[in-house]
């Protein structure tokens, strides 16, 4: 064999930790030898959306098979929080799905108080729910925005990018925080609501309207992007189901599974909304499109409740937020499992108390990490570039996968 | 008419005496014309590109260096230059190395035939838009040689992917090119603007020269539709040629990362830039010779001439340059396999139908 060739033949690595290793094969096609080829997406490539390495074995470029690498983010967090006390536990919370950290705190805080029976003041839920819902349509801009980045449009990203701006700005005002807040405590929070929020709040949710329009016209309606993400990476609810997917991944194929509706917590019973799920219309039931155009229906109902609460809140309530604080923080011995709905799907905390100030044990149950599991079964036989279109609408944070 | 070319071999005569050493001179400067422009279009073109898509979408752009940022390509050509120019240690270092220079190579050649003025023109050739089609086939070669080079699979998967697009969409380019040659009955592009001259009723968008035509030109109305589907063809078909959006699957950054020009660096990598720049005028030059009068103003005998000549050519190669930048910012990326799609079942057969209109007609008028 020449030299140059002998460089160039695939030597593929069979690590023993390597839980899944696809050997290349060579195929017989007419007379023509071929051989199938392994890609190494990632950690560097730009739309791995992170530290994800994505093995990648093609035939030209067919992708025959994918192997997700995670654990490139992987800081331990599980292990930390048994060293920490329930409150030092939240900035780390923070840490994990740093794109919509509001939520996460709401899960873990909302965990936390059913433990230890805490009763949290109406105004302090409803500034509960509004942030988180503000978050959702933040984390839910920069899923589309980056989405779009993945088919190629670059400009509705920075018009998504505008207008997240804008809540981080409240939250600025509110908690000093921009990214990782650290906001939501066991019981209130750490600030009462900047005065100004509500206004520009109001003024927010009109100027958002409009974006979402112009988004839709951009790009969801584009009908460029619609043959990139109509009919690939189509999810069979079943199979949905099976791999425990939740979240727009779940509601895109058409299965109306929603907590903030099915196992309501704060005060989500008192918005009217609806769950928004994929349709067959533009493309079939649980493909990519259907997973963004769930994102843009959820955009749209977030700020339904976002309205709502400017309507309901009560303005006159002086009460202090941090007053149902417990002075001592300590759970009672037991167990509890409590999930609440994240931009990205159901995130669950099961903690373990043996009646102290720290938890004996606790275990995140991450959507990203259940929905990413789901790539390999979604993206056989279609192109590289329907591969990063899948992968796109899945919408991972590896902070969160990897934890 | 005195030329470009004659002053300046009068000026060098005068310097040099009239020997081939002024010929030799005069022809080195003469080639060095359309190089040094491409350089100053390459430079206002980089500012556009950051300036428009900054103004698409919602954001001020560079505004750091130089007046309002004015100075800002020439910034990012001082970083290229001083970048390390790597070479990856299993590159084949030959072909790599050679790559860069035939791709600008082969966008700087085009220039040679392009009709800048009536008094500028590199080389008149009598097949001129022939030249032109098959010299930018050079430049698939050298993406080739720049994707296998490079010994990386990215750059190698976009290789391939933009050799079978620019073989591709060279069929329906060169068949909207035909609809206008067979029309005009050359293949010279000097002669081809002469022709439309007298405003822009006499284009070939609009219906090709009425005083040249049969039936006092008042029959040219249904050649109109037809040149606009050649149009259309021959600037969507452009488009792909030049790796742009929604075409660049070659060098799609979300798949791709950089696809052939991945590995490269510095100048090098520069040099890629300046010759995909370079590219976007000349087929929007291209496309203003055969379908928008070349460097003829549009009224007329108004604002004519030589001098002006150059200001037309270039105002309307430009504009093609911006439209290529404003698609750029507002279109996602079409999938490998959709481009194909659109070349072979779309583009090729209209642009069949375009020929034979056209023939037809071309027939009926001005024969």
């Amino acid at each position: 064999m020449p030299e140059i060739l002998e460089r160039r033949t695939i030597k593929h690595s069979t690590l023993a930790t390597t839980t899944h290793v696809h050997a290349p094969e060579e195929v017989e096609r007419g007379r023509l030898r071929t051989e199938e080829m392994v890609l190494n997406m990632g950690p560097q490539h730009p739309s791995t959306h992170g530290v994800l390495r994505l093995e990648v074995v093609l035939d030209g470029e067919i992708v025959v098979d994918v192997i997700p690498h995670i654990g490139y983010l992987h800081r331990c967090f599980e292990k930390h929080a048994e060293a920490l006390t329930y409150p030092q536990i939240i900035p780390y919370v923070d840490r994990m799905d740093y794109i919509s950290a509001m939520s996460g705190e709401h899960g873990y805080v909302t965990a936390v108080e059913r433990m230890m029976n805490v009763e949290v003041p109406e105004k302090v839920e409803y500034i509960r729910v509004l942030f988180a819902e503000l978050q959702r349509i933040a984390s839910h801009l920069i899923a589309i925005g980056t989405y779009g980045l993945d088919a190629g449009a670059f400009t509705p990203f920075l018009y998504c990018l505008r207008d997240r701006e804008s809540i981080l700005e409240m939250f600025e005002k509110t908690c000093g925080a921009r990214f990782l807040y650290n906001y939501m405590w066991v019981g209130g929070l750490s600030h009462d609501l900047h005065p100004d929020v509500l206004g520009m709040c109001r003024a927010f949710v009109k100027v958002n309207r409009e974006t979402h329009t112009e988004v839709n016209n951009l790009l969801t309606f584009n009908h460029i992007f619609v043959e990139r993400t109509a009919n690939i990476g189509i999810l069979d609810p079943l199979v949905a189901v099976n791999c425990g997917a939740s979240g727009p991944m779940l509601r895109g194929c058409g299965v109306k599974w929603d907590i903030r509706k099915n196992d309501p917590y704060s005060i989500y019973d008192r918005f009217d909304f609806d769950v928004a799920v994929g349709s067959n219309d533009l493309g079939t039931l649980g493909d990519a499109f259907n997973r963004h155009w769930v994102r843009m229906l959820e955009w749209e109902q977030s700020l339904n409740i976002i309205e709502q609460i400017l309507e309901q809140y009560p303005r006159n309530d002086m009460t202090d937020v941090q007053s149902a604080i417990p002075r001592r923080l300590k759970a009672p011995a037991g167990e509890i499992y409590s999930r609440t709905e994240t931009p990205r799907g159901e995130l669950g905390y099961y903690i373990v108390s043996r009646g102290d100030v720290k938890p004996w044990r606790v275990k995140v149950r991450s959507p990203a990490f259940s929905n990413l599991s789901i790539l390999p079964l979604i993206s056989r036989g279609y192109l590289i570039a329907d591969l990063v279109v899948i992968l796109g609408s899945i919408d991972i944070v590896l902070g969160e996968v990897d934890r | 008419m005195t030329t470009v070319f004659d002053t300046l071999h009068e000026f060098l005569v005068s310097l040099l005496g009239s020997g081939t050493l002024s010929l030799i001179a005069t022809t080195l400067v003469y080639a060095a014309i359309p190089l040094l422009f491409i350089i100053l279009y390459g430079l206002v073109a980089i500012l556009g590109e950051m300036k428009i898509s900054a103004w698409l979408q919602d954001r001020l752009g560079p505004m750091r260096t130089g007046p309002v940022g004015l100075l800002q390509p020439i910034a990012d050509i001082m970083k290229l230059m001083q970048k390390e120019d790597t070479t990856p240690r299993a590159a084949d270092k030959w072909l790599y190395r050679l790559a860069p220079w035939m791709v600008f190579a082969g966008s700087y050649a085009v220039f040679a035939a392009l009709p800048f003025s009536a008094i500028y023109i590199g080389a008149r050739l009598n097949t001129g838009i022939f030249y032109i089609i098959s010299i930018g086939s050079l430049v698939v070669v050298s993406i080739l040689l720049a994707g296998w080079g490079s010994n990386n699979k990215y750059s190698m998967i976009g290789a391939m992917r933009s050799v079978a697009q620019i073989i591709s969409y060279e069929v329906p380019v060169a068949l909207a090119i035909l609809t206008v040659v067979v029309v005009a009955g050359s293949m010279d592009l000097q002669s081809i603007t002469n022709m439309q001259s007298g405003g822009i009723e006499n284009w070939f968008l609009f219906g090709g020269p009425k005083h040249l035509a049969g039936f006092g030109g008042t029959m040219n109305v249904i050649l109109i539709p037809v040149m606009f589907v050649a149009f259309a063809i021959y600037f969507v078909g452009s488009l792909a040629e030049t790796n742009r959006v929604p075409f660049d699957v070659p060098e799609a950054e979300s798949e791709l990362v950089g696809g052939y020009h991945t590995e490269y660096s510095g100048m090098k990598f520069a040099l890629f830039f300046l010759a995909e720049y370079a590219s976007m005028f000349s087929v929007g030059a291209v496309a203003t010779v055969l379908f928008l009068g070349g460097w003829q103003s549009p009224l007329g005998d108004t604002l004519n001439g030589p001098a002006m000549g150059f200001v037309w050519f270039i105002l309307k190669g430009l504009s093609f340059v911006f439209v290529q930048i404003w698609i750029r910012w507002t279109l996602p990326r079409l999938r490998v396999d959709q481009v194909m799609y659109v070349c072979w079942k779309v583009l090729i057969p209209f642009g069949l139908a375009a020929v034979a209109a056209a023939s037809v007609i071309a027939v009926a008028l001005y024969s």
